[in-house]
């Protein structure tokens, strides 16, 4: 502490206002608490980010500091030290060192450790104090470590390593004090005193580990007890049997609840939308305006944004299982099963995360070491039920089977389509990766190294604000190219214009393009307003349900919520249907997933193939379902 | 199994000396590691996690059927399949002194 009251009584007269942004790095080994730390810094003013040419995600906030100054902080990625073999390694190097393009090299350092597991994080330390950055050392998990009978003497240690010790719970937001007290020195010339116990020379692992241990022992680190809790709920989730067991429960539930705990709240938004609409709509007099807005917008855009709290609930879901700790014990379950299809445990995180989204589950493959298991994961992670599917197959589901329970009050049958939709997925990818792993993708049985972070609570902030930012890309989204989709396809519908009268929509030039296609699409039951769908939803699935929406509103105005799934009901086989189901399941309908593939593969090669074998396959099965099914019935 | 003869887990493992490697360590026993047969990769990316030589190593629980199996190493719990606990060699004598760095930590 003393070293942060000496410099701000030091620097006398005080500085001229800095004109330059001033940048603090956040630096820490995995499962340090980064993430938490950086949030509560921040709050709600962050965003993510890349850097130019790499593909590793950062991101980066605002923080106030004392008189209304500002810092920016940047959350660099997990490492365990600064050598720069693997990427994650070479852009918390660079950064660190200036060598990042378009940043200057920062101002001031937060390397945060856990304390509870201190002469290992400790390890981190000697690269990071060679590096001569003003650097504040965030002792993080206080709670746990004095809850756990262990200690550590603050000041002794800072005097060890030269620079201020901060002793924090970044969860519970105690300590943070002297963090502000730093970051607001680093707007000044912050000090530094010369370490007492010399860092090491030759910072191989070892030595730094040797070193480290030195430094806790001269800080008086005392080691806590095991994480007993943590044993415990380990003897549970990790027993042969009742493991398994609960792994299938979990899995089961998060579907489950997906369908049914949303649904109240998405009538509402439903209900919403629809009197707005209808309010909005009734203050435009003109009656081409009206339609535009009524028909075109808030039919098309309302159809998609009803399924935000389905996509915000598999979030939570997702989120409380990643931030308690129970995903790396999922992995280790899933290793065996992983492995006979030619993958890793590693993989199945990023694919359980691709339930929710293709795009951060493809970009968090880069923990895969093995270069061949990563392309893999990240070819079948787009056959994993993303939650841009969840609109396609529940408007679909509602609309074409009957709601009768299946097995008595465990699943209905409209949850176990739904169900059945996911597991199609999966077979499909599992498939996939055993084609690719015995053909182009050959390689030996990988290593898979995973470590178990402890059982800890997940908190309601760090939870809160992934749902806060998964709703600006959703409804961002929403707001961008959907309504832009929504317009355009309004627009079409009503064109050539004859006699100042709109055309019959089948004459309209949506029509004439739809017409286009259809001899393309009908041997899979689709006829052409599906097509059109088809072609909107190749910038995003979900996409295809607003133009729908748009479609059969102009069609028929009086059509309402429940309207889309009656007209499609008049309009489609149930031959038809069950295909669009398929089609959806396998086909890569999505820009975003594109470019990220292409950006983390380096290259236009693996996302090209992975396109035409998505649709190739999705074609060819939405073809044999609608003819069988049409056989049947 | 080893897994059928497991025993109860104390909180101070037994030392096992004659163990050759990790996956001849019971359930309850420690063993202290005398080298990595790993490709230099590998070895790096277990260092960092904690398996260093001369750090005391003690299985924990593991995948159903065994494998992977999670150790505790270095206030660490760390899994591994059954082919990579192979490579990592135990010390056989428990004459020769424990370094520093690993006897003074935790």
């Amino acid at each position: 502490m003393s070293d942060c009251h000496g410099c701000s009584v030091a620097t006398l007269p005080p500085p001229p206002i800095p004109t330059r942004r001033h940048i603090v790095a956040i630096v820490g080994p995995p499962n340090s608490g980064k993430s938490t730390l950086f949030n509560r810094l921040t709050g709600l003013r962050q965003k993510v980010a890349n850097f130019p040419g790499v593909t590793v995600e950062h991101r980066m906030g605002k923080v106030k500091v004392e008189g209304g100054r500002e810092v920016f902080a940047i959350d660099l990625p997990g490492v365990y030290s600064l050598e720069p073999r693997t990427e994650d390694e070479r852009v918390t190097h660079d950064v660190l060192l200036g060598q990042m393009k378009d940043l200057p090299k920062p101002d001031a350092v937060l390397l945060i450790m856990d304390s509870t597991n201190l002469a290992r994080h400790l390890v981190l330390a000697a690269p990071v104090l060679s590096l001569g950055l003003p650097t504040l050392v965030i002792l993080n998990m206080a709670d746990d470590l004095s809850r756990r009978g262990g200690g550590v003497d603050v000041a002794e240690l800072s005097m060890q390593l030269g620079s201020p010790v901060a002793l924090v719970s970044a969860s519970r937001g105690e300590g943070f004090d002297k963090v502000f007290q730093f970051l607001a020195g680093t707007t000044q010339a912050a000090p530094r005193t010369a370490p007492l116990m010399q860092l090491p020379v030759i910072q191989d692992i070892p030595k730094c580990r040797a070193w480290a241990a030195n430094v806790g022992t001269k800080g008086k680190y005392q080691a806590p007890a095991p994480p007993h809790w943590t044993r415990r709920l380990d003897a549970v989730f990790l027993h042969p049997v009742a493991g398994p067991l609960i792994f299938l429960v979990v899995v089961i539930a998060l579907f489950q609840s997906i369908f049914f705990w949303a649904k109240p709240v998405m009538d509402l938004v439903q209900a919403a939308i629809t009197s707005l609409g209808s309010w909005i709509g009734s203050l435009i007099p003109n009656p081409t305006l009206h339609s535009l807005v009524v028909d075109g917008v808030f039919n098309g855009v309302g159809s998609v944004v009803v399924f935000l709290p389905q996509i915000l609930l598999l979030f939570l879901f997702i989120g409380i299982l990643e931030d308690s700790g129970y995903l790396a014990r999922a992995a280790l379950i899933a290793d065996r099963t992983m492995a006979r299809f030619g993958l890793q445990g590693k993989s199945f995180i990023p694919l359980l995360s691709a339930y929710a989204c293709a795009v951060p589950a493809i970009m968090a493959t880069r923990t895969i070491e093995n270069k061949r298991d990563r392309i893999a994961t990240i070819l079948i992670a787009p056959f994993m039920t993303c939650s841009a599917r969840l609109p396609v197959y529940t408007l679909m589901i509602a609309a074409f089977i009957p709601d009768r329970r299946l097995l008595g009050i465990f699943l209905s049958m409209r949850a176990g389509v739904l169900l059945g939709l996911y597991v199609l997925g999966f077979l499909a990818a599992i498939f996939t990766a055993r084609l690719l792993k015995s053909t182009v993708l050959k390689s030996n049985r990988s290593s898979f190294m995973l470590e178990m972070p402890p059982y800890r609570w997940p908190t309601f902030r760090s939870l809160g604000l992934r749902l806060v930012d998964r709703s600006k890309v959703f409804l961002r989204r929403a707001g961008t190219v959907i309504l832009a989709v929504a317009i355009v396809i309004w627009v079409l519908a009503h064109l050539p214009v004859h006699n100042g009268q709109p055309p019959e929509i089948g004459q309209s030039i949506v029509g004439t393009i739809g017409h286009a296609v259809e001899p393309a699409i009908k041997p899979l039951g689709f006829n052409w307003k599906i097509g059109i769908g088809l072609i909107t939803s190749l910038a995003a699935r979900e996409v295809i349900v607003g133009t729908l929406g748009t479609i059969y509103g102009i069609e028929d105005p009086s059509a309402k919520s429940e309207g889309l799934q009656h007209a499609l009901q008049q309009d489609l086989t149930l031959g038809g249907a069950v295909a669009l189901l398929v089609f959806f399941a396998f086909a890569m309908q999505c820009m975003s997933t594109i470019a990220v593939v292409r950006r983390e593969t380096g290259g236009w090669r693996w996302p090209i193939i992975q396109f035409a074998y998505m649709t190739g396959m999705a074609y060819a099965c939405a073809f044999l379902v609608n003819q069988a099914i049409t056989a049947w019935f | 199994m080893a897994v059928k003869k497991a025993r109860q887990a104390k909180h101070n493992p037994l030392p096992n000396p004659g163990a050759a490697n990790l996956m001849e360590l019971r359930h309850g026993e420690s063993g202290i590691l005398d080298r990595l047969d790993l490709p230099d990769d590998d070895a790096r990316r277990l260092m960092e996690l904690g398996f260093l030589p001369g750090h005391a190593i003690t299985p924990g629980h593991s995948a159903p059927g065994g494998d992977p199996r999670v150790f505790r190493v270095d206030g660490s719990e760390v899994a591994l399949r059954r082919e990579t606990a192979k490579k990592l060699i135990l010390r056989q004598t428990s004459t020769e002194p424990a370094p520093r760095a690993a006897a003074k930590v935790s």
